[in-house]
């Protein structure tokens, strides 16, 4: 690492609703010096490219990005320092993380540490779906930005791996892709997701929705020609299609976690806390996707502003670190 | 330099046409590389070179401690070993020597052990030695439970074979070589003393013809009125774990070799992966690079048993490739004078390893055969981009990021290839025409989201980039 570690009160990873939330409740200005940290180069987390609905309350449904906008905007005006196309790559001490950005290489020391990390769907290859390695194999977060934020071409006949919310969602940026929809296929007996989402699917698209049915294998060279299913009652058939999004099937991005030697929660392999989000090594926190994989945004939003009360007992508390006692807001 | 993706191929002739723009192929255009009198062509039927097996091996650099003593292979793969190790010091290549285990877990591997060490013997390799249970788990703590002993052999080494192959293709093309892409040859005649070869991109005419066409080997040879050999493809699938599993593993552990094949191994990778595989199935479609649920379902059976805490950690990536066996033992390397035509027929295993022996042996070859190489130069070195966990990576060197923050902006997460090296490689001698090229020469999409954070972007970058 180049130059001495900086100092700050809080640092959390991740600038999604989690890490968000939680900066805005921590930061006040001129009090406690709490930077937020995400590799992408926009803060937000996975919102940032949820163009469809499905965010904020009943009363104020948000698209995704407003969603993102907002938590940001009440971060920044908390006095939160939201760093963004910085990585925390790994840790330089218990509570010290070596950090990548353009300007270069840094350790950050912290009193207290947030992993807001998030989730990702699990890939073609760790569902282990054989076959063969063609273009057109997406998951709904590679899907979502290749369309909404890049504008990028997707194919014209997609099957959609899932029924949950975020097939749906998937769902929703195939049709605003121009692509047809050729079928959403559920190993489960029936969708997951709301029944009237389910049943609006199924009549004002026409969404075939193939129940007890499992993607067993991928086919075509070069680009994806189709995929094969089998049914719960052994019938396999092949479906025509050239883009495949694999959706839902959440894991955590735990990696800090692992390679800090954090104990694990032995379901969700996130990192394992307490009752007041306290992981297994003392003033490291954590919140949000990492932590339950695959809940909906506002459980995260809400994690990060309970972290943060538990963060700030622990900053006033007795067993400060750093032998100091940080101002903190009361 | 001369690299083509389209259009019609150069009318005038070459002296030396390479079909097959693998592993061995492009060792050889780079051999003929140092003879600048030599006009020579790389002809490859894909987009890229390392398309075909030479993208999807096991990446084992071999000390060919267990070859058939006496065969060619075992001469190349030692010979070849031990060039490639000092090449890849001086070009970047990432090679670690890990050294490999081979485990018994009967009584009858235990039995073979010993005559496993005369042969390493045999084939010039005296380092093997047999370690007992106790030095055997200290060494790998996380071996599943009932090894009876092990061979240890120290020289066995891991490589990037993707660096491997480019490394020479981009030497080859700065010394001279012209490589055409997408020029599948279909046909080849003689005519006036020379060959003609009809390709999906015309015609193609070259005095001295090299076969390096890998799996197509016989077909080509067929071809020429050659019937020495069939290839039968034999498939290997491979499953790659991901990285925060490389601390489960030290060795590479090899199974005891049997009748039906060197079976199943665990090995690390230059990428800090560790990798499970291949399964040996003989087909007859040259093109099967899929995986199947029951290729899959063994892996894990026998994973299970070698590095059980293997299983818990998640999947990145699996693939498959296909060995060009034949009905033979060893390799089918053949000159044939009258016709001015080398064959390189029935690389099948070790071809990554041997690549620049092989080179130096189809040279020698082609010399007998009449052709005047001319005069010898030595070959600017290549310094490539490093790919490789036990090297610095380009994000962890704080003076290449203060030179050019572009080395300090992450593209790819889980890989940590920087935009930086995304530009590099798209401006590279032999560009990447596709997201997969790419992904060979930067690791890029390439980790365990498999695109679920990066991809579009990496996407964005490459057609940016107006590929
Ligand atoms: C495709 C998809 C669609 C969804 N649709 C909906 C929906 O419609 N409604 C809904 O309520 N929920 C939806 N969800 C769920 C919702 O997005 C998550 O619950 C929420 O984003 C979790 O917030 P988070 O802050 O924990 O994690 P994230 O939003 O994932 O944010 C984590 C952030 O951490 C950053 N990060 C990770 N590691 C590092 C590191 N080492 N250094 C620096 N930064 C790092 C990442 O870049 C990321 O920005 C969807 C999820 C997905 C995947
Ligand atoms: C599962 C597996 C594991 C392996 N593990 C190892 C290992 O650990 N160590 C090791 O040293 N070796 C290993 N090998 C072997 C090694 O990968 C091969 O020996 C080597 O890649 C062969 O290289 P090649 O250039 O002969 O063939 P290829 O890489 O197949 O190249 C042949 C090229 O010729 C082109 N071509 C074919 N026909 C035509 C045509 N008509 N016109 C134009 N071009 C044509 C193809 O497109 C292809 O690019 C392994 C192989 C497999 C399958």
């Amino acid at each position: 690492m180049t130059g001495p570690p900086r100092d700050v009160d809080v640092l959390i990873v991740g600038a999604g609703p989690a890490g968000l939330a939680a900066a805005a409740r921590l930061a006040a200005p001129g009090v406690a010096r709490v930077e937020v940290l995400d590799r992408e180069q926009q803060a937000g987390g996975v919102p940032r490219h949820c163009h469809h609905g499905g965010f904020g309350t009943w009363t104020h449904p948000l698209t995704g990005p407003a969603y993102a906008r907002l938590l940001l905007g009440a971060a920044v005006r908390a006095g939160a320092v939201v760093r963004t196309g910085v990585t925390a790559l790994d840790w330089a001490g218990p509570l010290a993380l070596n950090t990548l950005g353009p300007h270069g290489l840094e350790t950050i020391r912290a009193a207290a540490v947030v992993l807001a990390t998030g989730a990702r769907e699990r890939p073609r290859a760790a569902r282990l779906v054989s076959g063969t390695r063609p273009d057109g194999v997406y998951t709904t977060g590679e899907l979502q930005q290749a369309v909404h934020l890049y504008r990028q071409r997707i194919g014209t006949r997609v099957v959609v791996v899932g029924a949950e919310d975020v097939s749906y969602a998937a769902a929703d940026t195939v049709r605003a892709a121009g692509a047809e929809l050729v079928a959403m296929v559920t190993e489960l007996d029936r969708s997951q997701t709301t029944t009237a989402r389910a049943q609006y699917a199924r009549l004002r698209h026409r969404v075939p929705l193939l129940t007890d049915t499992t993607v067993t294998e991928l086919l075509g060279h070069g680009r994806l020609s189709g995929v094969r299913v089998r049914h719960r009652d052994g019938r396999t058939v092949q479906l025509a299609c050239d883009t495949v999004v694999f959706t839902g099937d959440f894991v955590p991005d735990h990696e800090l976690a692992r390679r800090g030697g954090l104990d694990l929660a032995p379901d969700t392999r996130g990192p394992a806390v307490d009752g007041t989000l306290h992981t297994s090594r003392p003033g490291v926190f954590a919140a949000g996707g990492v932590l339950h994989p695959g809940e909906r945004a506002a459980t995260a939003t809400r994690e990060g502003s309970q972290v943060a009360t538990a963060v700030r007992e622990l900053l006033e508390g007795p067993r400060s670190f750093h032998g100091k006692r940080p101002d903190l807001p009361q | 330099m001369t690299v083509t993706a389209n259009g019609p191929l150069p009318s005038r002739s070459y002296d030396v046409a390479v079909v097959g723009a693998g592993v061995v192929g492009c060792a050889i255009a780079r051999e003929l590389a140092r003879h600048p009198n030599l006009r020579v062509a790389l002809v490859e039927a894909q987009d890229d070179v390392g398309q075909g097996t030479s993208k999807a091996n096991t990446a084992i650099l071999h000390t060919g401690f267990d070859a058939v003593p006496g065969s060619l292979e075992a001469r190349l793969v030692r010979e070849g070993a031990r060039q490639l190790t000092a090449y890849a010091g001086e070009s970047g290549i990432p090679v670690e020597p890990v050294g490999a285990l081979l485990v018994a877990w009967d009584e009858e591997q235990l039995a073979a052990l010993p005559h496993l060490a005369e042969k390493a013997v045999r084939n010039e390799y005296a380092d093997a030695r047999i370690v007992e249970p106790p030095e055997l788990y200290a060494r790998e703590p996380h071996l599943g439970p009932g090894a009876l002993g092990a061979l240890h052999v120290p020289g066995e080494s891991i490589v990037c074979p993707w660096t491997t192959t480019l490394a020479y293709a981009t030497q080859a093309v700065r010394h001279g070589v012209d490589l055409h892409l997408n020029s599948r040859v279909e046909q080849a005649s003689r005519q006036d003393g020379g060959h003609v070869l009809t390709t999906t991109r015309g015609t193609l005419r070259a005095r001295y013809l090299v076969n390096a066409a890998g799996l197509h080997a016989d077909t080509l040879d067929r071809l020429l009125g050659h019937h020495d050999f069939t290839v039968t493809p034999r498939r290997g699938q491979l499953i790659v774990f991901d990285k925060l599993a490389r601390d489960l593993l030290r060795h590479i552990l090899l199974p005891v070799p049997t009748a039906l094949g060197k079976g199943v191994l665990v090995t690390p990778t230059v990428y800090g992966n560790l990798l499970l595989g291949p399964t040996a199935e003989d087909l007859d479609d040259k093109r099967a690079t899929g995986s199947t649920a029951e290729g899959l379902a063994l892996l894990r059976e026998k994973g299970a048993r070698v590095l059980p805490a293997l299983l818990d950690e998640e999947i990145t990536t699996v693939y498959a490739g296909l060995r060009a066996a034949t009905e033979y033992d060893d390799y089918r390397i053949t000159a044939h004078p009258g016709q001015a035509y080398v064959t390189v027929g029935g690389i099948r295993s070790t071809g990554l390893t041997a690549s620049l022996a092989i080179a130096a042996h189809v040279t020698a070859l082609l010399a007998d055969t009449g052709l005047d190489l001319g005069p010898a130069v030595d070959l600017e070195p290549v310094r490539m981009p490093n790919l490789g966990e036990a090297f610095p990576r380009p994000y962890q060197r704080a003076e290449l990021i203060a030179a050019d923050p572009e080395y300090g902006t992450i593209v790819c997460h889980c890989e940590r290839v920087t935009r930086g090296e995304i530009r590099d490689a798209l401006a590279s001698t032999v560009p990447p025409l596709g997201l997969d090229g790419l992904r060979r020469r930067t690791r890029a999409r390439a980790g365990r989201c498999q695109g679920f954070y990066c991809g579009a972007a990496v996407r964005e970058l490459f057609e940016g980039a107006g590929a």
